[in-house]
């Protein structure tokens, strides 16, 4: 198998996406008082809180930050492999507040899909939006992100990967392009 | 993991993998609404020819708390009384469409037999004296969520060894995840051949009490022969019961289990059996999560007959 990488989004441009997410997020909630951020195991943990950062930044108020699995949700579980659970576990009660869902690449949608039901089973959010860094397209549900980083046109044989700082170095968008050979 | 029947050659790392689902699961339970859909569709059958309470519903429990539907079978209201085989309940459970079966029978090896004839994973709720696994993962979960580790732990297990599949089982489970194991009963109570078995055997209660971290009671299996291994049940209480003096010289962290039923005053008294220091309460409740682990492994993977 041969692969080509193409870089997207650099460490500096990663980081002014999520400035204008955290600016958006503000922007429509008049303030942050309220809203709770939860991102989605993997990248989207460190995602949701690099934006918590940022929004705690400009408006001074700290934003609690959850984390979701998504493994016990999946429509998929019998074909493919069960891997480790992470933890799940969201710091407030989320009941009668806007929750931010964040996830580093949407793509078919059954993620956010597993996640919004596992996020009912959490409280009942008083509304519930999305925040991506990357939207890549090839959406097989209804679902829409709210706040997207880079709309970023792909065919179905590449894959997006986002790197982030605490487990692959730094913030970055790479696409590849992965051949049989 | 295609099946569940024994705890003996479980390596550390496939002990460590269902532990550490099994702590989701516990979080899982702790929510205000304790069920996830990740089975629905999937339908547990439990076939126990052994009288159970906690085992059973605790199957049960997990199985619902997976959304996943539950099948119960038991002989006293069912055609085993007509004579139906073992064999012959578990073919048609599975032909209604079990796509799991727990199963509790007093011949050793009776899970296994199971697992021959079904196509589907098969978990051993207990086969006579020999193995009952998911009793010692939900008691690793008990010891690991309390002392963070089992490395080091002493392990003290007291009483009818050799009529316990939850001593086998347990003993295999905690030596390898790191604790030491000492098996403390009357010589009669001791399985004849402890020739490669990991853990240290002494006669005298009193002897090994102080350096315990852990003392496991296991009750006398009296449908097993249990009592006739000693000459009476006072002399048993004398020599092996934890009586209040006996909690009283035990280190001050360490703490006592049971795997159900108790009989109070027998091996354990009545003020030890409702000490904040005994986990009893707490394996119950692990061991629902421990059970919905072990469900996940077989079921929510690849090559599962779902």
């Amino acid at each position: 198998m041969t692969a080509t990488r193409a870089v997207v989004m650099d460490a500096d441009d990663t980081r002014r996406a999520i400035h204008r997410l955290a600016h958006e997020i503000i922007e429509r909630h008049h303030g942050a008082d309220r809203v709770v951020l939860v991102g989605i195991h993997t990248r989207g943990v460190p995602l949701a809180s690099a934006i918590a950062a940022a929004i705690e930044d400009f408006e001074g108020v700290p934003v609690p930050v959850g984390e979701l699995d998504i493994g016990l949700y999946r429509d998929d579980l019998s074909r493919r492999a069960a891997t480790t659970l992470a933890r799940t576990s969201v710091p407030v009660d989320i009941t009668g507040r806007p929750v931010v869902l964040v996830d580093d690449v949407l793509f078919t949608g059954r993620t956010i899909r597993a996640a919004l039901d596992a996020l009912s089973d959490l409280g009942r959010a008083e509304t519930i939006e999305l925040a991506v860094l990357v939207d890549r397209g090839h959406r097989q549900l209804p679902i829409r992100p709210d706040y997207v980083g880079k709309n970023l046109p792909t065919s179905l044989d590449q894959r997006v990967v986002v790197s982030v700082p605490d487990i692959d170095g730094e913030w970055g968008v790479w696409i590849r392009d992965e051949e049989e050979t | 993991m295609r099946h569940l029947l024994t705890i003996e050659g479980m390596s550390r790392a496939d002990l460590e993998d269902i532990l550490d689902l099994a702590d989701e699961f516990v979080e899982v339970l702790e929510r205000p609404i304790p069920k996830v859909p990740t089975l629905r569709g999937a339908t547990v059958a439990t076939l126990f020819f052994e009288p159970s309470t906690r085992t059973r519903l605790s199957f049960e429990r997990a199985a619902k708390a997976l959304s996943a539907d539950v099948l119960t079978f038991s002989p006293g209201t069912s055609s085993v009384t007509k004579g139906e085989s073992l064999k012959d309940t578990a073919l048609t459970l599975r032909a209604m469409g079990a796509d799991l079966m727990v199963v509790r029978h007093s011949a050793t090896g009776a899970a296994h037999r199971v697992a021959q004839w079904v196509d589907v994973p098969v978990i051993n709720a207990g086969d006579g004296a020999h193995q009952h696994p998911t009793q010692a993962i939900l008691d690793a979960l008990t010891l690991r969520r309390h002392f963070g580790k089992l490395d080091g732990l002493h392990v003290g297990i007291v009483g009818d060894i050799r009529h316990s599949r939850v001593a086998r089982s347990g003993l295999q489970a905690f030596s390898t995840l790191g604790a030491r194991v000492t098996l403390i009963a009357p010589p009669t109570l001791l399985p004849r051949d402890l020739a490669g078995w990991p853990v240290d055997v002494a006669n005298d209660f009193d002897d090994v009490l102080p350096q315990l971290d852990v003392v496991y009671l296991l009750r006398i299996q009296q449908e097993r022969g249990g009592t006739t291994g000693f000459t009476s049940l006072p002399e048993y209480v004398r020599r092996f019961g934890l009586d209040d003096s006996r909690f009283a010289r035990l280190r001050p962290e360490a703490v006592v289990m049971h795997p159900g039923p108790m009989n109070r005053g027998v091996e354990i008294s009545p003020q030890v059996a409702d000490s904040p220091r005994t986990l009893i309460l707490d394996q119950v409740r692990n061991g629902v999560a421990a059970r919905m682990a072990v469900l996940f492994r077989l079921l929510a993977s690849p090559g599962a007959e779902r």
